[in-house]
């Protein structure tokens, strides 16, 4: 081969795949001063095949979640800094009455985020796609900065520039024959067709074939390949004169899963309305196999015939004109996770190997970036987290659960998404030893991280009548799904006697060993060096002093730290310390070596432990009962834990409270809860002791306290200082984050975390209303608010406060508008509803004095 | 054993490559019974065919004289003789037919075939081979196997045949277990190998039976091209891709394309860029061509266009990028710059004519 | 004027070719089906011809049940009748093939004792080559076509298949029918005397002209056939689809295995760099027949 690059010997780091992902990767890892890296595909430049090469290429701004707005948003602009964004507009298009709220809600969303969105008749969608039958419509959402991009020329040009800086070498035509790691599990080459090279960090980019890549070092990659169709349709005579790409906007029809956009003289229409088609990754054909490229696969008709039909009925005189032929057609492969997240972050098998995997072409450049930041060893500018590979739990690594999830995701794609939507595949999987206490309490289900939980008890309904007119029933359909008054009833229930809660999706895991105080004490914000016995609630931060974590650790002795944590963030959380334990990078399972040549271990005792809550006023009779211990407030102090004997079981008891009660988590042998729930259900009769749910457990209860979540108000744009959340003094000990948390707390804020009440809940129909979550807050004249960093307010958190009769909302404000009494607004579902500035920082707004909390 | 060669015959009336291809395919067959086959047939009183006895025929027999290959050549067959000597056709058999009429060649064969009790027919695969061998298949009600690679024949009498599948992308491992073989030759997969010692060939006449609808179809030669090329029909294509760098690079491949008599073609890049309508466009979503020649330019070789253009009997590339994807699929290539590249061809392509 | 086009359903392959673990067949699990390319140009040729003379367009395929999809694919590019000759997906040889195809085309099945197609000698019994006396073996008799349960006036085919590459369907139904047959034709012309029907060979225009009804078989490149309609596309799914059982029998060409050959990867020859190239480059030209 005359002049193809010759392959290095080593590398700084080996990028395996040259989509979108890839060449980002490559790029900004030059940028961020990595030389000597090497870029690989066993495909050509610049198509090599993946699912770049025939991807429709269209960005739509509006996304669900906050991350992959952000990573959009980001693209969009380095699209834009490349040359290769063509901005179209785009309306998404409503067929029924369910989707025209649903749009509403999407032009709301689009608010909270600064996203230009308007709501339009369908006499103003037909202006601007005149080919489009308005009949059919109700109505669009228009969204004006929507804009295609050439992804393949975006990703030649970033590899162009990484070469310019001298950084990379580009292999075309290497396929990866394997992964070497050395005798401590850590990469150490990448073997391929062209030769092997000697690093010691991969990163695996691409898509469809990562899993196969992964499995070459022993980690797991969980995404599936799966397909979805498009056709290309022309000549269309409207289109032959167009200059250039695109000249009209593009059209999502959402509720049939379809989409339409000019493609130069073609429309190209795409679906996600037809049977999830899995393809295994070892069936993708080779380069020399396939007849159009490994990811463009043989057109199933049969499938799109109904999607046919639909899109002619909405463009019937362009779609169904003679003269226009279907001359492409393909089923093109995708990558599909099991939470529809992308998969970052160093694979928990197998250190030095990244996966950057499962993108849209819409966040391809963004996440290359975020990225390269990681690898760069800083925390990401975007907050990434819940695209993190480590989240993961065993069954979710299942090519099974994959497969399931894939499946089930697949035709919502489109589709109508309730922030508390529940997955239904696959469940259930992880049982509670008291789940089947649960059931026959007529509990209903939600699943968080595989484990199936009550949200509320259907046996509790006869609270309903004890506590009528202090339940804030919700009247309309949408904000009812997945909610009950029960959950409101169970509250006050709670309030007024006790509440048992079955926290076992608990994430749990010991740091132990004479490394152990320095493991913690390293990455937490609180003061460690405590008494055993003591428990800390606390933050981790990441070096530029955002969220990076939120729980509770436990000393248990000199040398023996237990960490506890929500069930979402477990496995991440893992990791992290792992990753920070003090000396060395710490290899899987977590071996470091503290100062002074100390090791310590991390030990995860998730399914060792089960854990219950008994919180109320009636908490402490009721553990009295049952155990000989000193429960008093004087003998078990707030904030501290020890083993008590209960019921004949050894019990970890720790007095905390995330409802802000009085009341203890009870940690007991997974085998022995259900007799302590036995144990505790009976002695709390007479108290009037209810089974408590997650509504009450994750909403209500902190909400009217104010404890912040991490995933809602806690993320890493946002700071200690601005969520209220500071102490009067800083610990002396280094901790990762602390400089620019000194940094930030020596200025004021200019965003502080509020907690608003809804004055008025009444629609323009005369509903009443109850915000969800996510909804931005404006002025009461209805201008967005802003603070100086330009982030936005929106609503971080939302739910019933049962006790203090309101609803309430969380939401950082700029620092002039966070002012107690301030009177603002908040858009639901396009229309206004006033609010109230109650607390301006993390005062409870129910028992301020946590008197109950120390009772 | 007898093989027949059917000769294609060049301009200047000597053999076509092609057929010197079919001549050395036809003696490995004939070369493929041994010795021992003959000997088996001389002593089996039943046997009518070879009926001069004796040991068998040694190389030299093969080669020529009583068994081996004859080739047929329609019309006359001096001109071709010095070649069907030097590539071993011990007998030629010049048919009396001028033109070209598919049904009368294949008639005439038969008639060849019968006369010398061959054992097998071949042809070059060929448009006009493969049609004249159809229809012998047609008139004998025999087999006739397309696109040989190799043919032996066996101990039982069979024939194992080695063929293409998907022009040669695959090879079918096949046997015949009828008599005579007509075979087809994938030319582009045998070489052609003169004999080490030719002899001279035996050159008969020979007039063939036919009835008038044999000669219903034939062919009479135009010398004038079909007027109105488009982009689909057209036999030349000159592709510019983004390597022409813009609306007014187009110049020169429109040159050439006149010169060659063929018409522009664009990659989807161009039309993207609005440098060049639609209609312009080879590829998946435009036209696919089928030319005798297609020159890519500037053009790395997209899968969407190569589906366009694959069906091309020749490609050739012009890039600067010698690892761009085309570079793979043409059958040449001249690495360098297009705007270099072309404007020299213009002027060589006229010093030529002038 | 009433046509009918034969088509064959053959697996899309790229490059390279994936034969299955027993050896004996391409390994179509990831592979999709279409109609093999020549044919399709068929197909179109026929389309538009009937547009410009009025009629209509029969297809019909020898396949599998699945060939079905094939046959609604070329319904939907104007085609308004559809017949399968449905097969258990073994492979049929060109001689029963065609067989099968005259039988459903004259409407009788092939009665061997007045076939003029004469019966394949039996090996068996004489081992000698037994080439039938061509005098047995009629020419072709326009009049006897004419009188023959012949509805169409023309028959096309593609000029062979995209995977076995026969090339000699087309010439066999000819044969069978007594009509004249042309293949590899590039150009088609239908005028009151019949057909005037043109291929390229070697540089040279071919033009033949023959008389109504014949066979004729075609090569990609004749037209660009034009892509389904969406409006098409949803007629062909509701069409019915005729099926029939033809009578398989064997040719006596037996596969006994597929594979692929060892390959070398595939390059362009490199004539050289930049405008020192242009030398080759012209005598490349003169070599392929561009330059006359």
């Amino acid at each position: 081969m005359s002049t193809m690059s010759d392959t290095p010997n080593r590398a700084s780091a080996v990028i395996i795949g040259a989509g979108i992902v890839g060449n980002s990767l490559a790029y900004h890892l030059a940028r961020l001063g990595w030389r000597e890296l090497v870029l690989l595909d066993k495909g050509p430049m610049p198509n090599p095949g993946g699912s770049t090469g025939h991807a429709s290429n269209f960005i739509f701004p509006i996304e669900y979640s906050k991350m992959m707005m952000e990573l959009t948003a980001d693209s969009t602009e380095q699209y834009e800094a490349l040359g290769v964004f063509i901005q179209s507009g785009g309306i998404e298009v409503a067929r029924t009455e369910a989707r025209m709220q649903e749009l509403r809600r999407r032009c709301t969303q689009a608010k909270a985020w600064q996203i230009p969105a308007q709501l339009i008749s369908p006499a103003e969608v037909a202006k601007l796609v005149p080919y489009l039958d308005e009949s059919v419509i109700l109505g669009g959402a228009h969204f004006p900065t929507v804009g295609v991009v050439d992804s393949l020329r975006a990703g030649t040009l970033m590899r162009e520039n990484a070469t310019r800086l001298g950084a990379l070498t580009v292999l075309a035509g290497a396929e990866v024959l394997g992964i070497d790691t050395d005798a401590a599990g850590r990469v150490s080459a990448v073997r391929t067709t062209r030769g092997d090279i000697e690093t010691s960090v991969c990163a695996i980019c691409c898509g469809v074939w990562a899993p196969r890549i992964a499995r070459m070092a022993g980690a797991r990659i969980p995404l599936t390949p799966i397909a979805h169709q498009m056709i290309s349709v022309g000549p269309v005579p409207l289109f032959a004169d167009t200059p250039g790409e695109i000249s009209y906007p593009i059209v999502r029809d959402v509720d049939t899963n379809m989409y339409e956009r000019q493609h130069g003289g073609d429309m190209e229409v795409g679906s996600y309305a037809h049977r999830p088609i899995i393809v295994a990754p070892d069936d993708i054909p080779s380069i020399e196999e396939a007849a159009l490229s490994p990811t463009e696969m043989p057109f199933t008709q049969d499938d799109f015939d109904p999607q046919l039909m639909q899109a002619l009925e909405l463009m019937p005189d362009l779609l169904g004109d003679e003269r226009v032929g279907i001359r492409y057609a393909i089923n093109g492969l995708i990558s599909m996770t099991p939470d529809g997240h992308p998969l970052i972050g160093e694979t928990p098998e197998v250190p030095g190997l990244w996966s950057v995997a499962a993108s849209w072409i819409k966040e391809g450049p963004g996440i290359g970036r975020a990225a390269a930041e990681w690898m760069s060893g800083g925390a990401p500018e975007i907050d990434i987290h819940e695209a993190d590979i480590s989240r993961f739990y065993g069954h979710q690594r299942t090519t099974a659960h994959v497969i399931a999830r894939a499946r089930e995701g697949f035709n919502k794609m489109y589709g109508i998404v309730h922030p508390a939507e529940q997955w239904e595949s696959g469940r259930p999987v992880r049982l509670s030893p008291v789940y089947d206490r649960e059931r026959d309490l007529g509990a209903v289900f939600i699943e968080t991280a595989g484990w199936e939980r009550p949200n509320w008890y259907a046996s509790n309904d006869v609270l309903l009548e004890r506590y009528a007119g202090r339940l804030m029933e919700r009247e309309a359909e949408w904000e009812s799904r997945w909610w009950s008054p029960i959950i409101n009833a169970e509250h006050l229930a709670m309030r007024d006697a006790c509440g048992l809660v079955d926290l076992s999706a608990f994430a749990v895991f010991d740091i132990v060993g004479p490394g152990a105080l320095a493991a913690v004490q390293s990455v937490a914000v609180a003061q460690l060096d405590v008494r055993a016995g003591r428990v800390i609630y606390t933050s981790l931060l990441d070096e530029r002093g955002g969220f990076r974590g939120d729980l509770t650790i436990m000393r248990l002795g000199p040398q023996r730290f237990r960490v506890v944590t929500g069930g979402a963030t477990g496995m991440m959380d893992v990791k992290w310390f792992a990753d920070h334990l003090p000396g060395q990078e710490g290899g899987p399972g977590g071996a470091g070596v503290g100062p002074g040549g100390a090791q310590a271990v991390i030990a995860d005792q998730t399914s060792a432990w089960t854990t219950l809550g008994l919180w109320g006023p009636r908490a402490r009779d009721v553990l009295s009962s049952v155990t000989p211990a000193d429960m008093s407030h004087d003998g078990f102090k707030f904030g501290t834990c020890r083993e008590i004997e209960l019921g004949g079981v050894t019990v970890l008891a720790s007095r905390i409270s995330y409802v802000g009660e009085l009341g203890w988590e009870l940690y007991a042998p997974i085998e022995e809860g259900r007799r302590v729930w036995d144990t505790v259900w009976e002695a709390g009769q007479p108290h009037g002791l209810v089974p408590v749910g997650i509504g009450v457990y994750g909403t209500t209860g902190r909400l009217e306290k104010g404890y912040r979540a991490y995933g809602a108000e806690l993320d890493g744009s946002y700071d200690l200082v601005e969520a209220g959340m500071t102490r009067p003094k800083v610990k002396e000990q280094e901790f990762l984050g602390k400089d620019a948390y000194l940094a930030q707390r020596s200025s004021p804020p200019c965003a502080v975390l509020c907690t608003l009440t809804v004055d008025d809940h009444r629609s323009a129909s005369g509903q009443l209303r109850y915000m969800l979550g996510g909804e931005p807050v404006l002025t009461a004249a209805g201008e967005p608010l802003v603070d100086a960093k330009g982030r936005p307010s929106y609503v971080t958190s939302a739910g019933s406060g049962p006790s203090v009769g309101k609803h309430l909302l969380m939401a950082y404000l700029p620092a002039e508008y966070a002012v107690e009494g301030n009177r603002l607004a908040v858009e639901y579902l396009g229309e206004q509803y006033p609010v109230t500035v109650a607390v301006a920082g993390s005062t409870p707004l129910f028992d301020p004095d946590n008197e109950r909390v120390r009772s | 054993m007898t093989v027949l060669c059917l000769i294609e015959q060049a301009v200047d009336g000597g053999v076509a490559d092609v057929s010197l291809r079919a001549l050395t395919f036809a003696r490995a067959l004939a070369a493929s019974s041994g010795p021992w086959m003959y000997q088996k047939a001389a002593s089996d009183p039943s046997n009518g065919a070879f009926t001069d006895g004796g040991a068998g025929p040694t190389d030299t027999d093969v080669a020529g004289g009583t068994g081996g290959v004859a080739a047929v050549v329609f019309g006359d067959a001096s001109a071709a003789e010095p070649k069907l000597s030097e590539y071993g056709a011990g007998d030629a058999y010049a048919v009396e037919l001028t033109g070209y009429a598919p049904q009368a060649w294949a008639r005439a064969l038969a008639g060849l075939a019968a006369e010398l009790s061959a054992t097998a027919v071949v042809a070059a695969g060929t448009d006009h081979g493969s049609e004249v061998m159809a229809h012998l298949g047609a008139i004998t009600g025999l087999p006739m196997v397309a696109n040989c690679v190799t043919a032996a024949r066996n101990a039982e009498g069979a024939f194992e045949l080695v063929r293409h599948r998907w022009a040669g992308s695959l090879l079918e491992d096949a046997v015949l277990d009828v008599t005579p073989a007509l075979l087809t030759v994938a030319v582009d997969a045998v070489a052609a190998a003169p004999v080490a010692e030719p002899a001279a060939t035996a050159v008969h006449a020979w007039r063939p039976e036919l009835d008038d609808a044999d000669l219903l179809v034939r062919a009479t030669e135009s010398a004038e091209r079909s007027a109105g090329v488009s982009l689909a029909t057209a036999r030349v294509v000159v592709g510019g891709g983004r390597g022409v760098g813009g609306p007014d690079g187009f110049g020169v491949l429109e040159e050439l394309a006149g010169l060659l008599g063929g018409v522009v073609g664009v990659s989807r890049v161009v039309t993207s860029e609005g440098w060049r309508p639609h209609k312009q466009q080879v590829g998946q979503t435009g036209t696919r061509i089928t030319p005798e020649l297609y020159l890519a330019c500037g053009i790395s070789g997209a899968i969407q266009h190569m589906a366009g253009c694959l069906s091309s009997k020749h490609i050739v590339a012009i890039n600067t990028d010698p690892d761009a994807p085309i570079i793979s699929r043409a059958d040449y290539a001249v690495i360098g710059d297009l705007n270099q590249v072309l404007p020299a061809l213009v002027d060589a392509i006229r010093a030529r004519s002038s | 004027m009433e046509i009918a086009v034969c088509v064959k359903r053959v697996p899309m392959v790229g490059g390279k070719i994936v034969v299955t673990a027993d050896g004996q067949d391409v390994d179509t699990r990831m592979s999709g089906f279409t109609v093999s390319p020549h044919e399709e140009c068929a197909v179109e040729e026929a389309v538009r011809l009937v547009e410009r003379h009025g009629g209509s367009v029969a297809v019909l395929t020898l396949g599998p049940p699945a060939a079905a999809d094939q046959l609604r694919d070329m319904l939907a590019l104007g085609a308004t009748r559809a017949v399968l000759l449905e097969t258990d997906g073994r492979e049929w040889g060109p001689i029963a093939t065609a067989e099968a195809i005259v039988a459903e085309v004259t409407g009788a099945a092939a009665d061997p004792a007045t076939s003029p197609v004469p019966a394949l000698p039996d090996p068996a019994t004489s081992p000698v080559p037994a080439l039938p006396d061509p005098a047995a073996s009629p020419a072709p008799d326009p009049a006897a076509a004419a009188a023959s349960n012949l509805p169409y006036d023309l028959l096309l085919f593609g000029n062979e298949a995209a995977d076995t590459g026969d090339y000699q369907v087309a010439v066999r139904v000819a044969h069978a029918l007594g009509l004249p047959c042309v293949t590899g034709i590039k150009n088609l012309e239908v005028t009151d005397a019949g057909a005037r029907a043109k291929r390229e060979y070697r540089g040279t225009e071919e033009v033949f002209d023959i008389p109504l009804p014949a066979v004729v078989s075609v090569k990609e490149g004749i037209n660009l056939p034009r892509y389904p309609s969406l409006p098409g596309r949803l007629r062909a799914k509701r069409a019915t689809i005729e099926t029939r059982a033809p009578q398989w029998r064997a040719d006596g060409l037996t596969k006994t295995g597929l594979r692929v050959p060892a390959g070398e990867s595939k390059r362009a020859e490199i004539l050289g760099n930049g405008a020192d190239a242009v030398p080759a480059l012209v005598a490349l030209l003169d070599e392929l027949g561009i330059l006359s």
